[in-house]
């Protein structure tokens, strides 16, 4: 990716075209001067009809997305993301409301209008979706034959993509010969391949394994670094949303029920799902029996969980705590993760000593901006 | 020696019937290649879930095809008796035989080609849609090239079956191997002329199988 691609992907030098719809034109001209969100969707619902009745798949949603964010849509299969981020490109038509992607109202353009828009709009997907009877050059060229590019830049350009995603010495190999990850980055290059303004991303790495996915997402995170480019995705895993996002919206039975920041969303989860998904990453798995293992083991004492969000993750408290108060720490189990915009941990301890000093000690934990929740009281 | 074995046999009678075999063989497998990706693409295509979805013109379609795929070959040549006067003038010689050919195998190769469409990974064509192709680009540069070890298989599988129908094509007058068979064979108690087309045919059939086995194992990339 040179410099002048980069700017050629400036949002004013591509929007020239003139709609006949009124409504298309004014989104193009907000769009332009900058007013507008780059995907804005507004009150969308989406209802299927079949025999045995309605089902309503996305009930309600609206969600504005600026450019240059990475945004996820966290829910349980069947929760309407699939159905939402299809939306986007067109794939599925909402019943109510509007869908407006860099100016154009997806919800609204057919044919010809809307197969332009598309190219802008790229997706990547859970089962990657390559064409088997093509090489890696091949499938990414697809994009670039659809686009009606020139053979001899479609080469060059195939050459740069293979770079940007590192799969030099693979470009003659077919799909069947290449690994789940290498499988989808033949997905993300291709998907780059006509410099989209957006990348769709459909549970992209659901069928990885943990290191596969933690590859993959590290690519997603530096293409967006590096290009601009937005990024909306869709997973069932709270460690997505949580390496990769900047913002995240929480979907249930066809509603966002929760929505913001993610580290704000780490820090005081609202729903029981979200706190649910949340768990999911500061949480391991077994936390719940450690705990009832250890109140068992230490019937002294208080246990406490800390909630560290951003800055205060990286402070020394435990020092200071123990240097300030007369009290006996023990550190139960802990975990930090990093989010988009800063680290966010728990912390179990077992604080034992005169319980005027452990209370005032607990209050020094909470004037520390940190969370805490006395679990125990010895 | 093998004009001790076969004294019957006038080769130069036996050569012209398999040069007929192989003309009528094909012409009517390059026309049902064609008319049955065409039928099978429209099958595929109009059915429930798919880009033309039609509900009317997919049970028109597939009502056609099944008759025609039902009625068994040699009732379906005297049926096409007159449309094949209307067509060539003639009843008599190879290409009389081949209207009938192709009405009775490309309904059959249909078939075939709408199961391999129906294989291909609905994943893929979404994601070209999500490309912005055309209906056009996803039958030539993702339908068909997908599902093209299923399209040559088939087509291998048709064609055997059609030297086998010209075989009958040819006991009612359409020449070839079976009418040397039958009339030269048959009919004149000559049994060393009888096994000699029998084993032509059967040489004939083995060499296209072999051919189809090699083209589909070098297209798929699976």
């Amino acid at each position: 990716m040179n410099e002048n691609e980069l700017g050629a992907k400036d949002k004013f030098s591509k929007i020239v075209i003139a709609y006949n719809s009124g409504q298309i034109d004014e989104d193009n001209r907000k769009y332009a001067r900058g007013e507008q969100h780059l995907i804005s969707i507004q009150n969308v619902k989406k209802i299927y009809s079949s025999i045995r009745g309605k089902v309503t798949a996305v009930d309600d949603v609206s969600i504005e997305i600026n450019e240059g964010e990475i945004f996820g849509v966290i829910g349980y299969s069947g929760a309407g993301k699939s159905t939402l981020i299809r939306m986007l490109n067109g794939l599925e038509l909402p019943t109510e409301g509007s869908v407006t992607v860099a100016g154009k109202q997806v919800s609204k353009i057919r044919g010809n209008e809307l197969r332009k828009a598309r190219q802008e709009i790229s997706m990547i997907f859970q089962h990657f979706n390559l064409l088997w009877s093509r090489t890696v050059r091949e499938n990414i060229a697809f994009p670039l034959e659809i686009a009606g590019i020139p053979r001899s830049q479609r080469q060059k350009r195939v050459d740069e993509l293979i770079k940007l995603v590192g799969l030099e010495g693979r470009e003659d190999s077919y799909p069947s010969q290449l690994s789940g990850g290498q499988k989808q980055r033949v997905g993300i290059a291709r998907a780059l391949a006509n410099n989209p303004k957006v990348l769709l991303c459909d549970e992209a790495t659901s069928a990885l394994d943990p290191q596969t996915t933690d590859s993959i997402l590290d690519l997603l995170v530096d293409i967006n670094k590096r290009l601009g480019l937005t990024i909306v995705l869709i997973t069932h895993e709270m460690h997505v949303i949580r390496k990769i996002c900047h913002r995240v919206a929480v979907m249930e039975e066809g509603r966002v029920v929760e929505s913001g920041p993610v580290l704000e969303v780490f820090k005081n989860p609202q729903q029981q799902i979200t706190k649910r998904f949340v768990q999911q990453v500061t949480e391991p798995e077994e936390t719940k029996e450690t705990i009832e293992h250890l109140l068992e083991q230490y019937p002294q004492g208080t246990v406490v969980q800390l909630g560290f969000v951003g800055e205060s993750a990286e402070q020394p408290i435990m020092t200071n705590l123990i240097r300030k108060f007369d009290v006996t720490v023990n550190i139960l189990q802990g975990k930090i993760s990093q989010t988009q915009n800063g680290s966010y941990g728990t912390l179990f301890i077992h604080l034992d000593g005169n319980g005027t000093e452990v209370s005032n000690a607990i209050e020094f934990i909470r004037a520390q901006q940190v969370g805490v929740e006395v679990i125990k009281n010895g | 020696m093998v004009n001790e074995l076969f004294p019957n046999v006038k080769w130069d009678r036996m050569w012209e019937a398999t040069g007929e075999t192989l003309y009528m063989t094909g012409i009517s497998v390059l026309a049902t290649f064609i008319l049955g990706i065409l039928l099978g693409l429209l099958l595929f295509l109009t059915s429930k879930g798919n880009i033309w979805e039609n509900g009317f013109i997919n049970k028109i379609i597939s009502a056609f095809v099944n008759i025609f795929r039902s009625i068994p070959f040699i009732i379906l040549i005297v049926l096409l008796i007159p449309f094949t006067k209307l067509l060539l003038d003639t009843m008599i010689g190879e290409n009389a035989a081949l209207p009938a050919l192709i009405v009775g195998s490309a309904p059959f190769y249909a078939r075939m080609v709408e199961i391999g469409l129906r294989e291909i990974d609905k994943g893929v064509i979404e994601a070209a849609k999500s490309m912005g192709a055309k209906t056009s680009t996803i039958i030539f540069k993702v339908l068909l090239p997908e599902s093209m070890p299923a399209l040559v298989s088939g087509i291998t599988v048709t064609a055997i079956a059609l030297v086998g129908y010209t075989a009958m094509a040819g006991v009612i007058g359409a020449g070839g191997l079976g009418n040397l068979a039958y009339l030269d064979g048959f009919q004149r108690s000559r049994n060393d002329v009888t096994l000699m087309a029998t084993i032509i045919i059967l040489i004939i059939v083995f060499i296209l199988q072999i051919i189809g086995d090699l083209i589909t194992n070098k297209l798929d990339k699976r």
